[in-house]
């Protein structure tokens, strides 16, 4: 692979609040197109190096590319070349979905005719086209997510970083979700995604797991499943996460 | 013996939104007792009205022999509830959040410590921590402290887990197996079906109804088409191309694999099975998909769930 494909690109990458080093030195690169499941325990320290990756926190230490631009001095390019969405927070719950995709589609600085057309193109690849006057807050959880996922496309960005998108979603509505990931990894799209659902695990072409900070092991499921001989990402993920509690 | 919940034809609406719709059904004393469904489904509402923060509209529901139309104090002081994200105070520290609920029950940390210790010592050096400082982890497990310190005889617990990495979740629910061999009786909602395997008994709640109650592993074996796990390296072409497949009744991702239903009824001969499997990766190596792998399988609850949650949409 060489640095030109690759989308992220992590080196050495650091930080630390006080005495407490959250993220220490994770090194990895996600190459484009890539699907890149991104796990760790809670409290491991995923959600302080997404917020450095997305240009939200400044690194203490190491450096890191995202779409090829510097996350501590070009934060402005990265923010345009990326989507994001949270399992927290994503639509706002008080607007429409049509008003929640022109809010978008604006705050991205989209024309006014790709924000009428491509309103027009999700709403209908989504099944939403019946409820765009709908208040966010009256569709389901699932739905939600869906559409915040399509939302975070919106402006085509390179990379989308997905934080526990699926959580507290019931298994027919993940797998929907799933089936617009893989869509938008096919259409060039690389994701980078956290989930507690270790099924999903095995749905990434690599997967890391973090541990205090740490990046622990990395590699297609089917590799780590190999060099750790189990049969599933889960048993991986328990035997490495259940070590560093122990020591907790 | 008499049953810990009874809820008879329990209806509730919200302006033309039927959550719950004449649901009925028990919990034995002492079960562990499952509810999966998705999102809209009602288990919130259920929980709501179990817990008398929120009155049906018609049928009604018992808790401990009690009316929750009626008998509010009698039931809340017996209730150990988890509502879903948790709802702590944020700006109270661990133990000030438990020694707060413990006042609101009129008891103590020190009464109800023996119930809540298996939780709380991995807490306890954490006591004067703020409780929106902890890690989802750990506020799981102040929640579920906080719910049993005034020592309840049911715990109803709104996807307790949800945003809980595996490892604790794992732990959580050994705790729970802890609490139900103690005699406590426990309703629990989630999205997880390995969570809901260890459950006495299921039920399948979609708009506000009861698709299905009964063991996790009884839950399986209502499914009544052929299924097969396909392998393959390139899983989103396969989704496509089985999708495609004239036989197809469904496809989905699963774990490692997808799962494909056929769509003719069950198959009991096993040379009608293999003719499947044949047919079928034949089809997928004349599409592009040298790799793919077909095995028969048998259905577990998530294709269960699936399948009644699809036919019920």
């Amino acid at each position: 692979m060489t640095a030109k494909a690759q989308a992220i690109s992590v080196n050495g990458l650091t930080r630390r609040f006080g005495s407490f080093v959250a993220v220490d030195h994770i090194t990895f690169d996600v190459g484009a197109g890539e699907v890149f499941g991104f796990l760790g325990a809670n409290g491991a320290g995923k959600t302080t190096a997404i917020k450095m990756l997305i240009g939200l926190l400044a690194p203490s230490d190491g450096d890191a590319h995202v779409a090829g631009f510097d996350v501590k001095t070009q934060r402005a390019q990265i923010r345009r070349s990326i989507g994001y969405m949270s399992q927290r927070f994503s639509l706002y719950d008080d607007l429409t979905v049509r008003e929640n995709i022109q809010l978008y589609g604006g705050i991205y600085g989209l024309s006014d005719d790709q924000i009428r057309d491509r309103t027009a193109t999700l709403l209908e690849s989504l099944g939403l086209s019946g409820s765009a006057g709908d208040l966010v807050s009256k569709l389901p959880l699932g739905w939600k997510q869906k559409l915040a996922f399509s939302v975070a496309l919106l402006h085509e960005p390179k990379i989308v970083f997905l934080d526990e998108p699926t959580g507290g979603v019931d298994p027919l509505t993940r797998r929907q979700f799933w089936e617009l990931i893989y869509a938008a990894a096919s259409r060039g799209t690389t994701v980078f995604v956290t989930t507690h659902y270790m099924d999903e695990a095995e749905y990434c072409d690599r997967v890391s797991i973090m541990v205090d900070g740490k990046i622990a092991t990395l590699g297609t499921p089917a590799e780590l499943k190999a060099q750790y001989k189990v049969a599933t990402v889960e048993d991986v993920f328990v035997r490495l996460a259940r070590g560093a509690k122990a020591s907790e | 013996m008499s049953n810990a919940v009874e809820v008879r034809a329990l209806t509730k609406r919200f302006d033309k939104v039927v959550a719950l719709d004449e649901l009925t059904f028990d919990v034995a004393q002492g079960e562990l007792f499952g509810l999966v469904g998705p999102d809209g489904a009602g288990k919130s509402t259920l929980f709501r009205i179990l817990t008398t923060l929120v009155l049906p509209d018609a049928g009604s529901a018992t808790v401990l022999g009690f009316d929750v139309a009626r008998d509010l104090w009698d039931i809340r002081s017996r209730v150990g509830y988890m509502p879903g994200g948790f709802s702590l105070y944020p700006d109270l520290s661990v133990a000030e959040n438990l020694e707060f609920f413990a006042a609101v029950f009129g008891t103590t940390v020190e009464e109800g410590y023996e119930l809540i210790a298996p939780v709380y010592k991995q807490l306890e050096q954490f006591r004067d921590r703020r409780a929106d400082a902890l890690s989802g982890g750990m506020k799981q497990k102040l929640a579920l402290s906080c719910a049993l310190v005034h020592r309840p005889e049911i715990l109803l617990l709104d996807e307790p887990t949800t945003g809980v990495d595996a490892v604790s979740r794992r732990e959580f629910w050994d705790q729970l197996a802890t609490l139900k061999a103690s005699g406590l009786t426990i309703v629990v909602s989630t999205p997880y079906m390995d969570e809901a395997m260890r459950c006495d008994r299921v039920a399948l709640v979609h708009g506000g109804r009861i698709l299905e109650i009964d063991a996790p592993a009884a839950i399986g074996s209502g499914f009544e088409r052929p299924l097969f796990a396909v392998y393959g390296a390139d899983r989103y072409g396969l989704l496509k191309i089985l999708r495609a497949y004239p036989e197809a009744a469904s496809v989905c991702l699963f774990g490692d694999s997808l799962h494909f239903t056929a769509q003719k009824q069950v198959q009991v001969l096993r040379s009608a099975q293999d003719d499947s499997v044949a047919e079928l990766t034949a089809y997928l190596h004349a599409n592009g998909h040298a790799d793919a792998r077909v095995e028969p399988i048998a259905a577990g609850i998530e294709d269960s769930f699936m399948a009644l949650m699809g036919s019920a949409a």
